[in-house]
């Protein structure tokens, strides 16, 4: 494992998180997202979020055609990787997800992107990269058949299921 | 089976070429040549025997309604209704009474025969211009009487051919992605059909989801992406034996696959780590090869028709947009520039054209571009549309296009499409069930 490019990627994960929530905030604002449920256009409710363990959410959201993690989805990751290194005979697939609004074939590839974003955040928090794998659906499998953008907010995400 | 030999194609006369009637497919067709389409003429004993075999009442109306079917379904012809017809076909076949075919304002006529010779199905057609009074063509061919359907659709391309000077594109299959089952758990099944519907076979059972399947220009194989075992990996299936493998075994997820034009090779993205790059894979010495290494998305690769170049998707602009290259990887080239993000462009088998997917402002087209990304025209728009796939003519366009739901979240289908590069003749591919990730086969025949 190289320490070195952990520790670069978190920090170009916060800087770039810095700087979209300073552009998100601005946007909503104006926006006044749907019913308190988004912040810009990333899911912010609790409707679709399962436990991986109890009080551990198991997925994050992401704004369209993003990958950059938000305040409240490095939280979330946190609490899986705290989870994670008390119950070291876990392994965990981080599943990536695309909302319908976009080509098949790069949304698969977007998923992987994000369902990484993710496993690089829980590794820069001590996990072994050998007990996560990613696997990326692209916009095959949404929580929410809505055709609206409060539905595809909720499909926009990455989930940490158990693997053992 | 080899489709290529079962038919003996043999011309029953020399084609002379007149100053005949021609149809302009270079421009929608908003005035259709009015054809009439005589029922083939059938003996007794012939009928009887089919009747026994392929449990069809009268076999040469039968192959005409596939004909005529065909013709009206390109939008270029306006197949005239039978009943207005003056002569029988049997007559018609050996010297149409052009005045009577003038009178209900025929300008082509196709007449024939269907004889049962040797347990075999032998078939003779002929083409007549009207206006002019004079035979265009005359062709037969013999087959196992199992391909009656086929017999139809080659009838159409030869006529299509003669009158419009093009390769016709009706002895096609469609293999496509069959779906069942509420959207966010949608059962996804390989399936192949004929390009007008019929002959619809399943090829997966259901158990795995599989996306994006394509045809290989011999016919016979086909690349798609399956998650067996839960991992996405490229395969290549061969429609003949059933026989599967995997080509795309890396240790990441492969996907986007699709054959070089000389089918040796296959294309496809690698995604590792959250980076996607196209790789390709010979067929024979399984000669791995990485064609694009950069830190973006770049996917849905497709060949020039000449195989020198490569277009693809790639957000390293920081959208998705299209890109061209040579196929060793130089030279890479952005050629989108419109406003809106672009996707899937595939290489059109004439090369001129490059056909895409494009978002813009909340809505999905259909565009075809040159390959330097002048001349953009979208041909369609709608809330949900992708993956043109092209005629083995370059001259019309298959993709899929799914619905709005509702309040509710009901109401979703996904369906197959067609539209001519004119941006006319939009219509609706029948398919037994849900569909998507439509791609059209080479021609069977030639």
């Amino acid at each position: 494992m190289n320490l070195n490019k952990i520790l670069k990627n978190t920090f170009i994960i916060l800087v770039v998180s810095l700087v979209l929530t300073a552009c998100a905030t601005k946007k909503t604002s104006t926006s006044s997202s749907v019913s308190g449920q988004m912040q810009g256009d990333t899911y912010t409710g609790t409707d679709t979020v399962k436990e991986l363990a109890k009080g551990v959410p198991d997925r994050v959201f992401f704004a369209t055609n993003e990958i950059v993690l938000t305040t409240a989805s490095r939280e979330t990751l946190r609490k899986q990787a705290a989870w994670l290194r008390k119950n070291s005979d876990i392994n965990v697939v981080v599943e990536g997800h695309a909302d319908e609004r976009g080509t098949r074939e790069y949304n698969l590839a977007l998923g992987e992107r994000r369902a990484n974003s993710a496993k690089d955040y829980l590794m820069t928090y001590g996990i072994s990269s050998d007990r996560i794998s990613v696997l990326s659906y692209g916009k095959e499998r949404p929580v929410d058949s809505g055709s609206n953008p409060l539905s595809w907010s909720k499909n926009r995400r990455s989930v940490t299921v158990k693997a053992n | 089976m080899l489709f290529r030999y079962l038919f003996i194609l043999l011309i029953l006369l020399p084609i002379k070429v007149f100053a005949l009637i021609e149809v302009d497919i270079t421009r929608g067709n908003l005035n259709p040549l009015p054809v009439a389409v005589s029922p083939l003429d059938i003996d007794k004993n012939s009928k009887d025997n089919f009747k026994r075999i392929l449990k069809k009442e009268n076999l040469g109306s039968e192959i005409s309604a596939i004909v005529e079917n065909n013709l009206k379904q390109s939008g270029l012809f306006n197949p005239l209704n039978k009943e207005a017809f003056l002569q029988e076909p049997d007559i018609a076949n050996l010297k149409p009474r052009f005045e009577d075919w003038n009178l209900i304002k025929a300008q082509a006529l196709v007449t024939g025969k269907v004889t049962f010779i040797d347990e075999k199905l032998r078939v003779e057609f002929r083409l007549w211009d009207v206006l002019a009074g004079k035979e265009m063509m005359a062709l037969a061919f013999t087959t196992v009487p199992s391909n009656w359907r086929r017999v139809g659709h080659i009838i159409t391309d030869k006529v299509y051919e003669r009158l419009t000077g093009e390769k016709g594109y009706f002895d096609t299959r469609i293999i496509y992605i069959s779906e069942e089952g509420p959207k966010t758990d949608r059962i996804k099944k390989l399936a192949i059909m004929d390009q007008d519907g019929f002959n619809n076979k399943f090829l997966t059972l259901g158990n795995e989801l599989v996306l994006t399947p394509r045809f290989s220009p011999t016919n016979q194989m086909v690349t798609y992406l399956s998650y067996f075992r839960n991992l996405p990996r490229v395969y290549l299936l061969d429609i003949e034996t059933g026989k599967q493998e995997v080509v795309g075994d890396f240790p990441g997820m492969t996907f986007a696959p699709r054959f070089s034009p000389d089918g040796k090779k296959i294309i496809m993205s690698f995604a590792k780590d959250g980076n996607s790059d196209i790789y390709t894979m010979d067929l024979e010495n399984r000669i791995v090869e990485r064609i694009s290494n950069h830190p973006s998305i770049d996917t849905s690769p497709s060949y020039s028709p000449d195989g020198k170049y490569i277009t693809f998707n790639s957000d390293r602009s920081g959208y998705q947009q299209i890109y061209v290259m040579n196929s060793n990887g130089k030279n890479i080239k952005r050629i989108s520039f419109g406003n809106g993000l672009y996707g899937t462009p595939v290489w059109s088998p004439r090369g001129d054209l490059i056909a895409f997917t494009k978002l813009h402002k909340g809505k999905f087209y259909i565009g075809v571009m040159r390959t330097d990304g002048t001349g953009e025209r979208l041909l369609t728009e709608n809330f949900y549309q992708e993956a043109p796939s092209w005629s083995p003519n370059g001259r019309v366009l298959i993709f899929y296009r799914e619905s709005k739901t509702n309040s509710k979240g009901e109401g979703f289908s996904a369906k197959l499409w067609s539209i001519d590069l004119t941006g006319y003749n939009e219509k609706m591919v029948e398919t037994e069930t849900d569909a998507s990730d439509p791609s059209w086969s080479s021609l069977l025949s030639n």
